[in-house]
């Protein structure tokens, strides 16, 4: 992975597979601290404590089914690669939370690249699941919640090609406005 | 700034168009391999600017989705295009460059982009 967010895009799809209905993606610039964060929580399935050794892990078990790839070790490795972390914390039936963090100013943390991307693809391929992204940078911070959207929308889609255009620009100005 | 209150407005302009909208799943399918290997390989702008361009022209009977991996990530991105009643169309290494023959093509004129599927580049 090239960016950040292209590893963002890829892990969310375990929270899609898991049949989660709300998935949180945070993204938390601690510049003053020399930290970034970037968690993703979901309502999906959960998982054993094996199964999330299993993830992070790929040769940790011998699967028989290809269930679990390289999304995990891949996201781990960029996190540490910049003197950060990979956590996961998980239960059966509750949903899973998966937390990262990165040195911000290391020569070797990749860039965010284009999280906005990510976020409205993921909402315009995924139009039924509800999305939650919050973007802060030090103290500033803002979000967009799919379901407040929904309560304006009624029952137009959330993937209609003018709502993922206002998406788009909701969050380039508000990325714009946390710079100010 | 945004404000949620412009939603009504699209929701509006939304519902009046939808009648038009709904006959989609009888119509031509596009796959954009989206795990791992294809996200890694560049797969995110390939699903982005056919759903752009597709918009764009206005091409109604299109739906473009995502897929997982099929075992071919060595031809990442790979894009399929599914018309029905026809033999399913599997598109590698694809780059930008390659969606607007695709769809004049292919999309619109049901004839398949030879020169970039799985066949040509697998002898």
């Amino acid at each position: 992975m090239r960016e950040l967010s292209l590893n963002v895009l890829d892990i969310v799809q375990n929270s899609i597979s898991a049949k989660a209905t709300v998935i949180e993606i945070e993204l938390l610039e601690h510049i003053e601290k020399d930290l970034l964060e970037i968690n993703i929580f979901d309502n999906g399935k959960g998982m054993t404590e094996e199964q999330v050794k299993s993830v992070i892990d790929p040769f940790f078990t011998t699967r028989t089914t290809r269930k679990v790839g390289l999304g995990i070790p891949l996201f781990k490795m960029a996190a540490e690669m910049s003197g950060g972390w990979l956590d996961i914390k998980s239960e059966v039936g509750k949903g899973t939370r998966v937390y990262t963090s990165y040195g911000y100013s290391n020569v070797d943390r990749m860039p965010v690249g284009d999280m906005n991307g990510t976020v409205s693809m993921l909402i315009r391929m995924n139009p039924d699941i509800d999305f939650v992204y919050t973007h802060s940078i030090n103290e500033k911070s803002y979000v967009l919640d799919t379901r407040e959207l929904r309560e304006q929308l009624d029952d137009v889609p959330l993937d209609t090609p003018d709502v993922i255009e206002w998406i788009e620009e909701y969050l380039k100005e508000n990325d714009a406005e946390l710079t100010t | 700034m945004k404000s949620l209150a412009e939603l009504k407005a699209i929701k509006e302009k939304a519902q009046a168009q939808m009648t038009a909208r709904e006959n989609n799943d009888d119509g031509i399918r596009v796959l954009v391999g989206m795990a791992t290997c294809g996200i890694a390989a560049g797969a995110r702008p390939i699903l982005n600017k056919f759903v752009d361009e597709i918009a764009k022209r206005n091409i109604h009977n299109v739906k473009v989705t995502q897929t997982g991996c099929i075992g071919i990530c060595q031809y990442e991105p790979v894009v399929e295009v599914v018309v029905p009643g026809q033999e399913k169309v599997t598109y590698v290494k694809m780059t930008e460059d390659k969606i607007d023959r695709i769809i004049t093509e292919h999309i619109v004129n049901g004839k398949p982009v030879t020169e970039f599927t799985i066949g040509s580049y697998k002898d």
